[in-house]
C-alpha cells in the first residue's frame, strides 16, 4: 500500500500533523497506531493548557496554540464539546528562588503578549479561596490557561482529519521502517506493507525506540508520571492549582472531577506505566497540605502515562538532516498535547518545505550538538 | 422500551442510545467508548456498566462477548479521602 505521509502514532500530536497536512491539500495520508485513539500519553494526561513558561520558545509555541483552541471546534468543525474552559493556571512560588524565577518569567511572558502577572498570598486567595495561605509565598497567574478535554480535542481533529481523507490503522504496531541509503522506502506493520519516503515520528513514549528502527538515536527517554482523580462534585476551583517545587498539578475539571498528578524524580528510563501506592500516598499528603479542603475528596482511580523527556524538557520538531523525509515531533517532556495545534502546523511546513510560522530553531534535533548554550525548561511539573 | 430510555451507565447518565449511535460511528472497544462517553470512569468504576456494554459490543461486531475486552480495571477498588490516605488512617473508607 502507497502513503504520501505515514504519520506513526494516533495521540494528539498525529492526528494534528494528519489534518493539517491534509488541510494543505495533501493526500493519501495514513496513520497508524499500536493501540486505539489516544491510547498513550495523549489519554493519561492532566487536561492543562498553559502558556506560563520560562523560554521563549515554549512561550510562543503554547500561546499560539491557545488562540487554536479558542477557535477549535469552529475551524475543525466538530459536533461535540471539547470541553475548553479557560479559568487559568494558578503557578504557587513556595520558595525564594522559585518566587525571583516567576517574576523573569512573567516579564518574558507579558513581552511575548501572554497575559500572566505576579499575585500576592492575598490576591491568590482571592482566586482560589481554599488554598493554604501558608503553603506559599506568592504566586503567578495567567486568566487565558485552562482546561481542555484531550480525549475530544484528539476526536476532533481525527474527525476532521478523516473527513479529509486521512486514513487511520489501529492496533498495527510498527515493525520496520526500510531505508535505501538516505531516505525512507518502506514501513512494515505487524499487519501491512506501506510504501512511503514520508515518515512522521510522532509515537509520544515510544519515539526512541521508532527512531531507531529507522536507524536515526533520537535523543529522548520516557518516564512514568502519575495520576489520579476523585469523585466529581459541586464546582469550587476555577483554575490549574500548579507547583514545581511541590511537585503537583490540580485542577477540578468541568465534569467535576479534580484531576491531580506528580512525577517521581527517581523514576527510571522505561516504559512502565503501572500505578504504585508510593505515588498515592505522596499524592495525598502534597494536595492534603496545599489544598486542604480537597483532602475531603475520594480517589476513585488512579493511572499512569509517559512523558518522553528530551534533554532541554522542550520539543524535537525536525526533520532528521541525516535521513530527509523522516520528520520527529517527540520529546514533549509532558507537554505535547498543550503545543498540539502547532506541532501539527509546523510539521506540516516543514514537510511541504514552506516557511514555519514560528522560529524553530530551539526545537532542532541538531540543537544540543550545534548550539553553544542550550536553555533548559524549568517550569515542569 | 425506547433505547433513549435506558440507561447503561448510572454514573455518568449513558444511554443505550448514545452507546448505539458510538459503535455505528465506529469507536467499537470499551476503551474508545469511554474516552468519548465516560462509561467506566465514574464512582462505581463500570461495575455497572461494562458487562452491559460489552454485550453491545459484541453484537455490534458479531463475536461472542468473552472475545470483547472490557476497560482497564484500575486502582482504588471503592472510594476513598485523600484525606484518609494522607493520615494513613484504618478502616478509612
Amino acid at each position: 500500500m502507497k502513503a504520501d505521509v505515514l504519520v506513526i502514532g494516533a495521540g494528539i500530536s498525529g492526528a494534528s500533523i494528519a489534518y493539517n497536512l491534509a488541510a494543505k491539500g495533501v493526500r493519501n495520508i495514513k496513520v497508524v497506531d499500536k493501540a486505539y485513539l489516544t491510547a498513550g500519553a495523549t489519554g493519561r494526561c492532566g487536561a492543562g493548557v498553559r502558556q506560563q513558561w520560562a523560554t521563549k520558545a515554549n512561550c510562543i509555541m503554547a500561546k499560539h496554540s491557545i488562540e487554536f483552541f479558542e477557535q477549535a471546534k469552529a475551524i475543525l468543525e466538530y459536533p461535540g464539546d471539547i470541553e475548553f474552559k479557560q479559568e487559568g493556571y494558578l503557578i504557587l512560588a513556595t520558595t525564594e528562588a522559585e518566587d525571583r524565577q516567576f517574576g523573569k518569567n512573567v516579564e518574558l511572558q507579558n513581552a511575548l503578549g501572554i497575559p500572566a502577572r505576579k499575585l500576592t498570598v492575598p490576591e491568590a486567595l482571592a482566586i482560589v479561596p481554599h488554598l493554604n495561605r501558608d503553603a506559599f509565598l506568592s504566586a503567578t497567574y495567567c486568566n487565558t490557561d485552562g482546561h481542555l478535554n484531550p480525549f475530544k480535542m484528539t476526536d476532533a481533529y481525527y474527525q476532521a482529519a478523516k473527513r479529509l481523507g486521512v486514513e487511520f490503522f489501529f492496533f498495527e504496531t510498527v515493525e520496520a521502517i526500510e531505508r535505501e541509503q538516505d531516505r525512507i522506502v518502506k514501513v512494515v506493520t505487524d499487519k501491512h506493507e506501506f510504501l512511503t519516503n514520508v515518515v512522521v515520528n510522532a509515537a509520544g513514549g515510544y519515539a526512541h525506540e521508532i527512531g531507531k528502527l529507522a536507524g536515526i538515536a533520537v535523543p529522548v527517554y520516557s518516564e512514568k508520571h502519575e495520576i489520579l482523580v476523585t469523585e466529581p462534585i459541586e464546582r469550587i476551583q476555577g483554575p490549574m492549582v500548579m507547583s514545581f517545587s511541590k511537585n503537583i498539578y490540580c485542577q477540578q475539571v468541568p465534569h467535576g472531577s479534580f484531576i491531580m498528578g506528580r512525577g517521581d524524580p527517581e523514576a527510571p528510563h522505561d516504559h512502565d506505566i503501572t500505578s504504585s501506592w508510593r505515588f498515592l500516598d505522596e499524592m495525598a499528603k502534597t494536595v492534603c497540605e496545599i489544598l486542604p479542603r480537597v483532602g475531603e475528596l475520594r480517589v476513585i482511580r488512579q493511572w499512569a502515562g509517559l512523558y518522553n523527556m528530551s534533554p532541554d524538557k522542550q520539543p524535537i520538531i525536525s526533520e532528521v538532516p541525516e535521513l530527509p523525509g523522516f520528520y520527529l515531533a517527540c520529546g514533549f517532556s509532558g507537554h505535547g498535547f498543550m503545543f498540539a495545534p502547532m506541532t501539527g502546523l509546523l510539521i506540516s511546513e516543514l514537510i511541504l518545505k514552506q516557511p514555519t510560522t514560528l522560529a524553530i530553531a530551539d526545537y532542532h534535533l541538531h540543537r544540543f550538538q550545534d548550539m553553544p548554550v542550550i536553555e533548559t525548561e524549568k517550569s515542569v511539573v | 422500551m425506547n433505547d433513549k430510555d435506558i440507561l447503561i451507565c448510572r454514573c455518568s447518565d449513558v444511554t443505550l442510545a448514545e452507546i448505539r449511535k458510538w459503535l455505528a460511528a465506529g469507536y467499537t472497544s470499551f476503551e474508545d467508548l469511554k474516552r468519548q462517553l465516560r462509561v467506566g470512569m465514574g464512582p462505581c468504576q463500570g461495575q455497572t456498566c461494562a458487562e452491559l456494554i460489552r454485550k453491545e459490543i459484541a453484537a455490534y461486531l458479531k463475536e461472542r462477548p468473552e472475545a470483547v475486552a472490557i476497560h482497564k480495571t484500575r486502582p482504588l477498588t471503592i472510594g476513598v479521602k485523600l484525606k484518609a490516605i494522607a493520615k494513613g488512617e484504618q478502616d478509612e473508607s
